[in-house]
């Protein structure tokens, strides 16, 4: 890992070449003749190397990367369970890579049947009525739900006026004000109370008949169930707003409890926490959007039909609809290993699922909380939040710093300064695919890190020690920025 | 049924009394007991390994292989082994959000070097890591026109992919912003400068941006000279949405005074795969750069004073900005972005303007072949129209209506000359 690897433009050198094509097969014309020569580019600076060169150059870069394959990944609301592996092969099948969206639909009804089953797994497993699959992540899925909520209430507003204001509590996703902010409407901050619920009090005070939404995880961002939850629905619904469920924490929740039981309207999922898709360094996701009766008419089209046994793609008869959020369907290869993933676990696994996340957490949380601060003593969900002031207070160690000193005990870092509300935030979601050891091993090393703190407190300010590169200067990055390479 | 849960009845009992708990129901306590599930999910049996592989190849062979000629803005061109042995590695798949720079060193100098081609291949002087696809890159294209210009007004050519229009207008409305759809010649199928007065377009000076898309919809080439003077006289952004192969030979927007470039990317080595996951190419020229949205990795050093790189301009972004962010984007199309630094590393200088050679060459002998059923005049690239009964490409219709009959015709560097000519006899053959 620690050998640094040159630039792939570095590496480059005049004539050399991986590809490998064709030969023309029609008769040469001069490019001229069929392109405006001013329309034409005289120079592409791209690198210029052999094929086993750039096979090296990936596998060294990949050798500084770390996956869940390789190492524990307790990253808090980002779900880094183990990706089957079946799911990937099933994926790579040239009849699901090698159709195009616009074949006729008797050529693709394996993939119409597919989409159709698997908008029905998702409406048992949450609720819903139907759900749209376009949005290629979950923050495409809340600004789909925006969207949606804004067109039934634009809908509706000659009889109840206009409303332009989402509730979001403080512990919210960074991604839940900047949807809201992208259909122009305002955010109202609620705060949270001391049990890390919802404040009742202060919800009501800010209710009211401009009140569009209020946008929810639960469990929150904490890792705690919103015990109020029924009142919370019930308080928005009564001034006419609409509830949606943020599911990046879904993965507490399977076979337990349904959001669209709880009063959630609309709701997004991330195919890549819950349903096990990798999260390829960021992306691609998917986050379908689930809605209830009332929010159906607005999904985006087209839709998936079922008609007695065949599968249609349908835009017409949808005239309230929000229109397309993505071209074509969405991230479909995304979708076909969540659906290879549903089908082997069935109801059972999906409990078995929910149970094992929310133990190995709870059991996590448990070992941590006489070396951590917890601000919030409760039983936890998937996730808890424990914060790293102590050591601030004593020894001035920070949570950045624990956070790259479990990179030298071979651990993937948990999620730090989120959320907002908890200071030196580290937000541990250990998943059901790990077993107890790893778990064991994880806290051990916390522990570990924390009398370091006391005895050796610049051991871990200065970590990592081990990796492919010693702390990043992220600060000089945004000073003197430095975005892509050039010659000379 | 398949779970990957590794702890046993055993270790789950030997936790719960660790923390203190009979039974794993105590641990949701506080869900409300009338909304807790009493019965198990609706769901089909789960299934073995073998079970499902059976099940899902089957389910798979329902659906045909894509035939050739179908384009679209979904393209048929080779993907080389190297690209999926690479982007198959469990250490990039696997992997989260390069937040952790330290863990994360391969797939930021991947991004780097991503970020780096792009803007060669644009002209441009910034990249982003990805948006979704090149719908929504240029509906976040149009949002940061707004933006910088305190404008409200997107004039869009109509020859742009009709799914693009579509979901810029979906975002544009929930933003309160107004999208104007510019006509095409009747002749050539490309922007019609004569009906873009830019003025007149507008009917004040509200107008953020024009929006073209090179090759267009219909695959014609646009004539781009002079078109930015006017745009920018206007005191409007000019934002091309570039077809990246074409880029192998036309020249770069960035060069005829584009100020945002988009497109789609799948092209660079990502499968059609029924249309998704796509790649959002995204670039800028340098006054615009903080405004861009998403992801963007810089070049710094680490404490050694050794090259590395982390993820950088962070205060744009959602989880730091909230509702002042550029964006609301989050995950992103990191393992395309990846394919398609992969693919532009294996392809190079010569490869890449030779897969555009091939397209433009091969495109060209169908497209005179065909020459009295072919609808627009004008250069083009992969992609021109005709007029035909048959079934053959992707008809035109659905998105214009005025379009009877009219089919958009794809040819790669895949397409033979054999099936070329295959065609030719079968359209020869109708009426």
């Amino acid at each position: 890992m620690g050998k640094q690897e040159p630039l792939i433009f570095e590496k480059s050198r005049p004539g050399r070449a991986a590809y490998s094509l064709p030969d023309l097969d029609v008769p040469l014309q001069s490019v001229k003749d069929l392109i405006p020569k001013e329309l034409l580019r005289d120079n592409l600076n791209l690198p210029e190397l052999s094929e086993i060169d750039v096979v090296r150059h990936f596998t060294h870069l990949s050798e500084k990367n770390l996956g869940v394959d390789s190492a524990f990944y307790p990253l808090g609301s980002c779900t880094m369970k183990y990706n089957p592996k079946v799911s990937e092969e099933i994926a790579k099948l040239p009849h699901f890579t090698e159709i195009h969206p616009y074949q006729a639909e008797d050529e693709i009804s394996g993939i119409l049947e597919l989409l159709y089953n698997f908008e029905q797994y998702l409406c048992a497993i949450f609720g819903y009525e139907a759900f749209t699959f376009q949005p290629a992540a979950g923050a495409h899925g809340e600004l789909t739900a925006l969207l949606m909520i804004k067109a039934y209430h634009e809908n509706k507003s000659k009889v109840s006026g206009p409303r332009s204001k989402v509730i979001i509590p403080d512990s919210s996703h960074g991604t839940n004000p900047a949807s809201v902010a992208l259909v122009g409407y305002e955010t109202v901050v609620v705060k949270s109370n001391s049990r890390g619920n919802i404040d009742i009090e202060a919800l009501k005070e800010v209710v009211g008949d401009d009140t569009a939404a209020l946008m929810l995880t639960n469990p929150n961002t904490l890792g705690l169930f919103d015990e109020h939850i029924l009142e919370v629905a019930d308080i928005v619904h009564k001034a006419g707003g609409l509830l949606y469920y943020d599911g990046a924490n879904a993965n507490a929740t399977l076979g337990i409890c349904r959001p669209a039981d709880l009063g959630f309207d609309v709701a997004h999922f991330n195919l890549h926490k819950t349903f096990s898709t990798p999260h390829g360094c960021g992306g691609p996701g998917s986050g379908p959007v689930g809605v209830n009766k009332k929010l159906e008419p607005f999904l985006p089209v087209p839709r998936v039909i079922k008609q007695t046994t065949n599968y249609n793609l349908q835009s017409t008869n949808y005239n309230q609809s929000i229109g397309r959020v993505h071209s074509f369907y969405g991230n479909i290869n995304v979708i076909v290993k969540a659906y290879a993933y549903i089908r082997s676990l069935g109801a059972e696994g999906l409990k078995k699922v929910s149970e094992n996340a929310v133990l190995n957490a709870n059991y996590m949380m448990k070992r941590l909380r006489d070396d951590y601060f917890l601000k919030y003593d409760r039983t936890c969900q998937h996730e808890f939040v424990i914060s790293a002031k102590w050591q601030k207070e004593k020894y001035g160690v920070r949570a950045l710093d624990i956070a790259k000193r479990l990179l030298d005990y071979g651990f993937h870092p948990p999620t730090i300064y989120f959320p907002l509300i908890v200071e030196e935030a580290l937000m541990i979601e250990p998943t059901e695919t790990e077993s107890r050891e790893t778990l064991d091993a994880f806290c051990d090393a916390m522990i570990s890190i924390a009398r370091e703190c006391e005895t050796n407190p610049d051991l871990v300010k200065n970590a990592p020690h081990t990796m492919s590169v010693k702390r990043v200067n992220e600060g000089k990055a945004a000073r003197e920025l430095n975005l892509r390479w050039s010659q000379g | 049924m398949t779970d990957y849960i590794p702890n046993t009845a055993k270790d789950q009992e030997s936790m719960l009394k660790a923390i203190g708990k009979k039974s794993i129901d105590e641990l949701f306590s506080d869900i409300p007991e009338k909304v807790r599930l009493k019965k198990p999910l609706n769901l089909p049996q789960g299934l073995s390994e073998p079970e499902l592989l059976e099940e899902l190849s089957a389910l798979s062979k329902k659906n045909e292989l894509a035939s050739t000629f179908l384009g679209a803005g979904s393209y048929n061109h080779f993907i080389p082994s190297v690209v999926k042995h690479i982007v198959s590695r469990s250490e990039f798949y696997t992997a989260y959000t390069p937040y952790q720079a330290e863990a994360s060193q391969g797939i930021l100098q991947a991004i780097y070097e991503y970020q780096s081609m792009i803007c060669e291949l644009t002209g441009m002087d910034a990249a982003n890591a990805s948006m979704y696809d090149g719908a929504t890159a240029i509906a976040e294209a149009a949002f940061l026109a707004c933006r910088a210009t305190g404008r409200k007004e997107i004039v869009v050519s109509s020859a742009v992919h009709p799914e693009y229009r579509s979901v810029l207008k979906t975002y544009a409305k929930g933003a309160g912003l107004n999208v104007k759809e510019a006509p095409f010649s009747k002749n050539q199928a490309t922007l019609d400068l004569a009906t873009l007065d830019i003025g007149r377009a507008t009917g004040n000076n509200n107008l953020a941006c024009v929006i073209l898309q090179q090759p267009n919809f219909f695959g014609s080439i646009e004539d781009v000279r002079s078109l930015a003077e006017k745009i920018h006289a206007a005191g409007a952004l000019f934002i091309v949405c570039a077809d990246p192969i074409s880029l192998g030979l036309l020249k770069a927007p960035g060069d005829y005074g584009a100020d945002i470039v988009v497109g789609e990317g799948q092209s660079l080595g990502n499968p059609r795969s029924f249309g998704g996951p796509g790649l959002g190419i995204f670039a800028v020229k340098k006054p615009l750069l903080r405004q861009i949205p998403g992801r963007v990795v810089g070049q710094t050093t680490d404490a050694d004073g050794k090259r590395a790189f982390c993820l950088t301009l962070q205060t744009r972004e959602q989880h730091i900005r909230r509702e002042r962010a550029t964006s609301n984007i989050c995950s992103n199309e990191a393992l395309a972005a990846l394919a398609a630094t992969v693919y532009l590393s294996v392809m190079g200088k010569q490869g890449l303007r030779k897969v555009a050679e091939l397209c433009l060459q091969k495109a060209d002998y169908l497209k005179r072949k065909l020459k009295d059923k072919v609808v627009f005049k004008g250069p083009t690239f992969k992609e021109f129209v005709i007029k035909t009964n048959k079934k053959v490409g992707v008809g035109l219709e659905q998105f214009y209506p005025e379009l009877k009959n009219c089919r958009l015709i794809c040819v790669t560097e895949l397409t033979s000359k054999k099936v070329m000519d295959g065609l030719v006899k079968d359209l020869g053959r109708s009426h």
